[in-house]
Order: C-alpha cells, then sequence, then structure tokens
C-alpha cells in the first residue's frame, strides 16, 4: 500500500505491507534507528514517538495507519547534530540514562507530557513515564530529570 | 588543580550526546545492503524425543532462502566448549553437558532451537517457520530439584545417566563439634526463586563474510567480544586476525549476554560464510525469556549455630542448585553461593555442601550477582532469626561477627570460583555498618518510627544486611592509549560496555595522567579490530581490571612525553607538567603542545633513537 507522511518535518512516500510495523518502517525502512525495540507488544515503551504530537508506541501501530500523519522521532529532538533539546540536556546533567536503549522512548514521552504539564511534580513524571521500562537506572535520576527538563524549559519561556 | 582533576568527580558522559541523539549504535542498528534475516524455530515441549523436521514446505515459501536443521550441520554440529572448568575441589562431581547449535534427536527445554530459517526479511522468515512440520514425541518432563535427583526420576541427559549436574563439599574445622557445643543452633529452609535478567535491548547477531577479502565481521550483544572472535576463528577454520568481532552500544547486559556460545552465535556466521550474504537475527522478547540464561533457583536447608552471645561458632549449609538443562558456564553460580554466604563474618566452622541439579528449563548462568546474593540471604536471615532468639539487636548482632581489622589476612580455607583460595587481604566492617545504621535512621526508626506505624495499623520494617563481594576477577585487561598529532587522545580497550560509562570513566583515568580534558579522550571498547586481548566485562571488573590497564598504559605515555617535551624545552623533566593538553616548564609561558610533541615522535625524514618507538602511544596489561 502507498503512503504518505512526515516524519520529523520531512516528507516521505513508500509503497509498504498492510502488516508493516510503524517500528520496522522507521528503523529500516528510514533508518531512523534512534527509536528502539524492546518488547514489541506495547510494554516497555522504548519505541515511543510521536503521531500529530501524541506519544504513541511505533510497535503497536501499523506504518499504513501513519498514512497522511506527522511524526516525530528522537532524531528530530535536536536536529542537524545541533544544540541539544532542553530534555536531553536535563538527561545528560540529571544523569537520567546508563545503556541509553530506553532513553529516546522516554525522551519523546517526556515531550509530549511536558507540553500539557509544564510544571509537573516527581509523582505527576512518575505516571507519565509508568508505561516506559529502564533497567538500569531505578527511574530516581529519569525523574530527577524530567523534573530539570521542566524547569529549563520553563525558563525559556520567561 | 590536584594530582586527579577528573577522577572522583562527577563529569557529563561523552557517551550521553550519542545516546541522547538516537546517534549510537546498536546491533540491529547496523544496516549493510543484501542483508538476510534469520529466525529460529524453538521447541514447544520443555522434553521430548524429536522423531522428525519436515522443512520442504518452508523451503518452497517465497523469499526463503535457506532452512537448516541439525543434520545440516555436518561436522560443525558438535557439543559447545565448557566455559569455566571447576575448581579443583577434593571429591567433587561435575557432569558436563554443553549446549548443542539445534537439537539433534531430544528437545531438554522450551525454547531450544531445533531450525532456522534464513529468509529476505524477517517477516517471511516467522512466515515460514509455520510451515515446518516438526514431530516430537513428548517425555515425562523434570521441574522440581528434589524430584529430579529421585531414583524413578526420568534422565535428561541419557549419557549421564543422572540429574547431577555436580556435587561439591567445602569446609573448614569441624561443624559437628562446633554445633555440639552451641548455646543454640537456629535451622531453617530458604529458597530463592527464579528470574530473567531482562535487558532493555535483546539479544541480536549481524554475521558478514566477505568472500573478497575473506574476512568476517560480526556484531554481536556480546559482553565478551574477543573470546567471541577467538571461538568463532577455530571453529569456521580462519585465522583470529580474519574475524572481527564488535560489540557496539549494548542495551543493558546483566550477566547472560556473557554466555559463550549461545546457538545463534555459532549459527549465524556459519550462515553467512555459507551463503556469502550478511544475515542478520535480533531475538525477539518472547524468545528472550527462555533462549537467553536466567537466573537461578536455589532450595538451602542451612544451620547456624550461635553461643550465648550470638557468636557464630558454625555454620552449615546443604543446597539444590537448578542448572537447568546444560551447564555450559561450569559451577560459578553455586561456588559464588557457598563462598560468599561467609561475608564479613568470621565463621571458625562451615561445611557447606551442593547438589547441582539438570532440570528441563532454561539454562541457568551468572546474572547479576551470579548467585553471591543466595548466600548472603541465607546467612543474614540466620542472623536475624539468631538475633530474635537471643533478644540481641541486628546490628549488634552482626558488629560482634564481624571480622576485625587485626585478623587479616583472613584465610577462609575454601576454593573461590576462579580456584584460588578465598583470602581477604584486608577489612574494616564495622564503621561502615555504624555509618550506614545512622544515615538510614535504624535506632529512631525502630524506637519511634515503627511504634508509630504500628499503632496506625501499617506493619512496616527495615533490614539490615552486610555484603562482601568477590570482584574485580583476573585473567587480565588491557589498553592501547595513543596522543594524536591533533592533540586528541585515542584509547581503546578490550572490554564490551553495556552502559556502565565506561567511555567517559576511562577516559577520565587518562585524562588525569596526560593533562587533557575529559571529552579529548576519545574511547573504543568491543572492536576487536581496535583491541584483540583481553576476555570481557562481568563481575564489576571492567573499571576495577580495564581501568587499571587504561591507567597503566597512561603513565607510560606520560613519562614519554615528559622526556620528548623536556629534550624539546631544554628543561628538567621535574620542572614540567602537563595540563590543558599542553607541557609547561613551571612557572614560565615556555610550554609545547600535545599534538606537536606526537608530530615529532614520528617523524618524516632524520633517524630515531636505536630502540626509540615511534608515537605517543603505549599499550599495558593489568
Amino acid at each position: 500500500m502507498k503512503i504518505n507522511l512526515t516524519v520529523n518535518g520531512v516528507e516521505h512516500r513508500a509503497d509498504v505491507e498492510p502488516r508493516l510495523l510503524l517500528s520496522d518502517f522507521l528503523r529500516h525502512g528510514l533508518e531512523l534507528t534512534g527509536t528502539h525495540v524492546g518488547c514489541e507488544h506495547g510494554v516497555c515503551g522504548a519505541c515511543t514517538v510521536l503521531m500529530d504530537g501524541a506519544a504513541v508506541r511505533s510497535c503497536l501501530v501499523f506504518a499504513v495507519q501513519a498514512d497522511g500523519c506527522e511524526l516525530d522521532t528522537v532524531e528530530g529532538l535536536a536536529p542537524g547534530g545541533g544544540e541539544l533539546h532542553p530534555i536531553q540536556d536535563a538527561f545528560r546533567e540529571a544523569h537520567g540514562l546508563q545503556c541509553g536503549f530506553c532513553t529516546p522512548g522516554i525522551l519523546m514521552t517526556l515531550v509530549s507530557f511536558l507540553r500539557e504539564n509544564p510544571d509537573p511534580t516527581d509523582a505527576q513524571v512518575r505516571v507519565a513515564l509508568s508505561g516506559n521500562l529502564c533497567r538500569c537506572t531505578g527511574y530516581q535520576n529519569i525523574v530527577a530529570a524530567a523534573r530539570l527538563a521542566a524547569s529549563k524549559m520553563l525558563e525559556v519561556e520567561v | 588543580m590536584g594530582a586527579h582533576p577528573h577522577v572522583g568527580r562527577g563529569v557529563l558522559r561523552n557517551e550521553d550526546p550519542q545516546l541522547l541523539t538516537g546517534r549510537a549504535i546498536f546491533v540491529d542498528d547496523v544496516h549493510l545492503a543484501g542483508t538476510l534475516h534469520a529466525a529460529f524455530l524453538r521447541s514447544d515441549f520443555a522434553h521430548g524425543r524429536l522423531l522428525g523436521v519436515d522443512s520442504s514446505a518452508a523451503k518452497r515459501r517465497e523469499g526463503v532462502i535457506a532452512v537448516y536443521t541439525a543434520d545440516d550441520l555436518g561436522d560443525y554440529w558438535c557439543h559447545g566448549p565448557l566455559l569455566v572448568p571447576p575448581p579443583p575441589i577434593e571429591g567433587l562431581t561435575f557432569n558436563a553437558a554443553t549446549l548443542v547449535p539445534l537439537a539433534r534427536d531430544r528437545v531438554v527445554h522450551v525454547g531450544e532451537p531445533i531450525a532456522v530459517v534464513v529468509a529476505e526479511s524477517r517477516y517471511i522468515a516467522e512466515d515460514a517457520l509455520e510451515d515446518i512440520v516438526v514431530d516430537i514425541e513428548p517425555l515425562p518432563v523434570v521441574v522440581g530439584l528434589k524430584e529430579a535427583l529421585a531414583p524413578d526420576s526420568p534422565v535428561i541427559h541419557e549419557f549421564l545417566g543422572t540429574n547431577v549436574a555436580a556435587h561439591a563439599v567445602q569446609q573448614k574445622g569441624d561443624y559437628e563439634a562446633a554445633k555440639a557445643g552451641a548455646h543454640r543452633v537456629l535451622s531453617r529452609k530458604f529458597s530463592y526463586d527464579r528470574g530473567v535478567a531482562g535487558s532493555m535491548e535483546n539479544r541480536g547477531i549481524l554475521a558478514d563474510w566477505n568472500a573478497r577479502n575473506e574476512e568476517l565481521t560480526v556484531w554481536d550483544t556480546t559482553q565478551a567480544p574477543i573470546p567471541i572472535r577467538n571461538g568463532l576463528a577455530d571453529r569456521l577454520g580462519l585465522l583470529q586476525s580474519q574475524v572481527r568481532v564488535v560489540a557496539p552500544f549494548l542495551g543493558g547486559g546483566f550477566g547472560p549476554k556473557m554466555m559463550m556460545f549461545y546457538p545463534e552465535e555459532l549459527l549465524i556466521p556459519w550462515i553467512s560464510v555459507r551463503l556469502g550474504r550478511p544475515v542478520k537475527w535480533i531475538e525477539d522478547r518472547a524468545e528472550s525469556f527462555f533462549a537467553t540464561t536466567n537466573e537461578r533457583l536455589q532450595l538451602h536447608e542451612a544451620e547456624l549455630a550461635v553461643d550465648s552471645e550470638g557468636r557464630i561458632l558454625g555454620v552449615k549449609d546443604v543446597f539444590l542448585h537448578d542448572s537447568g538443562a546444560y551447564d555450559p558456564y561450569g559451577l560459578t553460580v553455586p561456588i559464588n553461593t557457598q563462598c560468599t554466604l561467609l561475608g564479613p563474618y568470621r565463621v571458625p566452622n562451615y561445611y557447606s555442601e551442593f547438589t547441582a541439579v539438570f532440570t528441563n528449563k532454561t539454562i541457568v548462568t551468572p546474572v547479576r550477582g551470579a548467585g553471591r546474593q543466595h548466600g548472603v540471604f541465607v546467612m543474614e536471615r540466620l542472623l536475624d532469626f539468631a538475633a530474635k532468639e537471643l533478644g540481641i539487636d541486628r546490628v549488634e548482632i552482626r558488629a560482634r561477627n564481624f571480622l576485625t581489622p587485626d585478623e587479616f589476612p583472613h584465610d577462609h580455607e575454601i576454593l573461590f570460583q576462579d580456584s584460588a583460595p578465598l583470602v581477604y587481604d584486608s577489612g574494616d566492617y564495622l564503621p561502615a555498618l555504624a555509618k550506614a545504621a545512622e544515615m538510614i535512621g535504624y535506632r529512631e526508626f525502630l524506637d519511634v518510627e515503627q511504634p508509630k506505624a504500628r499503632e496506625a495499623g501499617r506493619r512496616i520494617g527495615i533490614g539490615i544486611v552486610s555484603y562482601v563481594e568477590g570482584t574485580g576477577i583476573g585473567p587480565y585487561e588491557g589498553a592501547r592509549v595513543c596522543v594524536e598529532p591533533s592533540g586528541k587522545v585515542r584509547l581503546a580497550t578490550g572490554v564490551g560496555t553495556q552502559g556502565q560509562g565506561h567511555f567517559t570513566t576511562f577516559a577520565q583515568i587518562v585524562a588525569d595522567q596526560l593533562g587533557v580534558g575529559v571529552n579529548d579522550v576519545h574511547v573504543v571498547t568491543g572492536d576487536t579490530r581496535e583491541f584483540h586481548w583481553g576476555t570481557g566485562t562481568f563481575a564489576s571488573r571492567g573499571i576495577v581490571v580495564a581501568g587499571s590497564a587504561c591507567h597503566e598504559a597512561a603513565i607510560v605515555v606520560r613519562k614519554r612525553i615528559l622526556s620528548l617535551a623536556s629534550e624539546a624545552l631544554e628543561a628538567a623533566e621535574g620542572d614540567l607538567e602537563l595540563a590543558d593538553g599542553a607541557v609547561r616548564v613551571k612557572g614560565s609561558d615556555l610550554s609545547i603542545s600535545l599534538g606537536e610533541l606526537a608530530l615529532r615522535a614520528n617523524p618524516l625524514r632524520g633517524a630515531v633513537a636505536p630502540g626509540a618507538e615511534p608515537g605517543l602511544e603505549a599499550t599495558s596489561y593489568f
């Protein structure tokens, strides 16, 4: 089936099998391998991307369902290898990652979450990230990084 | 600035920009033109006779390139290596049953690979798995450890005639005599269940045989790229230098990625060589639960003999250890349990006996702690029970039993998993426990918080545990440090990396010696083309062993820098200092950059002194 979609501001046309997962299309079709696949059944959240602004698990979406949509992946956060997005910066400063495999999904979840909740509490961050698994960190620094990101983004807005 | 401007300070990690922007390369991120994709047909039965595999329909499916079963492997089919030979414990029984690449006559656990399909896409390969007809006659299944040892139990490995994988007794002193003179003997049973390591990234392998330059490149989610390279060269009849194994960024390791060799690790490179195309296999999450090795089930029956003051007179521990269906990793896990149980305590009499048992379950190998915590759990629970029965505070009973600084070196008189005697060189445990108790508000919790919570109907507790871990184990690791003409430093080491922060911590060590910034040190790990001596990342040894090798190599390069700079600046070495990427004569403006020195160390013309090595480079081992 033919699809048209925009990923990180770039238009793509492709002819895909109806059963092709969006995660596989992004990773292996467009070679945007920053979106990671940890479980392929919607549990781990590593494959989270934004679809028309909303955080979705790309392993639970078929590529054909993204026809006509605007997608954002982790590669779009700091385009062209330029300055890091404040959320990325915060994760680096607060040591919010270790192996980094789950990180792209967490970053994309937070982009959407912080847009709706610019000044969240720890508890709200924990609920927002309850669909993202991390095996290394124990989550403490991830929550701290999310709060730091929020404060950085609020500063920018002021 | 002190002697260590970087080590011991929090710094931004060198690897983070790559990881945060999605540029970091994990195994499944490597794309090669013409790659074929593999999927494995696995046993649905825990135990059964494999009567036949018909893959003819799968082979006919469009897009399928090949299907292999055990019969197709020829001489390549054989039992894999025993990774860790057991230590020379007197009277030890050890029965080796190592892995096979594909099941031939029998399946012995769910998930054991039976066939592999290679196709133009993973989707097609998985379709074709459903075309394969497998005829398995189910056999009675061995699950429980005690049941596995019963005389009427089915036997998993017929050539052994028993489900006993190993039996070992290690002892010190005379436990029975100590027990006879004890004020009290506490006897308890403990069980520790199975689990999975659950790395966020599953396993994966991409193998690329290049027939033109006769080189095999393998990207592998392994904690041990160098042994994998050496083993593959051996099995495929290639020179070690013809095989390059790369363990790029890994999404967690936790032990199971240290297993060598998994069937897939042997088969994917072999298939690439046969077909002359890159072949990729990426484990999916469902496979991972039974195709990647598990944590360990153990059942302990333990006794603690104490005097009236709660002082340990002796410990007896008899346990069963679940090996799963094979035991390729030897006895590392149960021996860790046996040795680590003793912890920081003075145990004058110790009797420890274990039986490792084959069951029809996923193979057990080291996972996070590798059995050590089982021993700790048993010992600490016994001490808690003793404290309760004798009316002694739980911190106090531990304090009374700690080895004191004047008792070192202390010989526990048993053998550790690396065959060395279990001897502690030094220790002073009491201050650490006292500090920990203070920091967590132990007394206040017991005196104030807990009673208050009880009144409110909340039953909450506090735990005290002490642990001495055998880590930093051998045999060795190495590192190569090289200052480039740009003034940047290249550091290569053989260990793989799975999120430990090696790109930063190794860089900190080297940066301190060479007077450069942490982000001026470019670290390469886990690529056998860059460094091909070493074993791997396990047992918390990366920073201890490989980090020390980085340190040694950096010291050698520093000496060479100082010697060259002394000539260039016409100053005594003692008057020189390294900082900000240059060597300076102390208290003057006279300086020369490391880049300039690197150029001088590798001249294009003239003659260097006899015996001089070119460049600002050194390789060291620790």
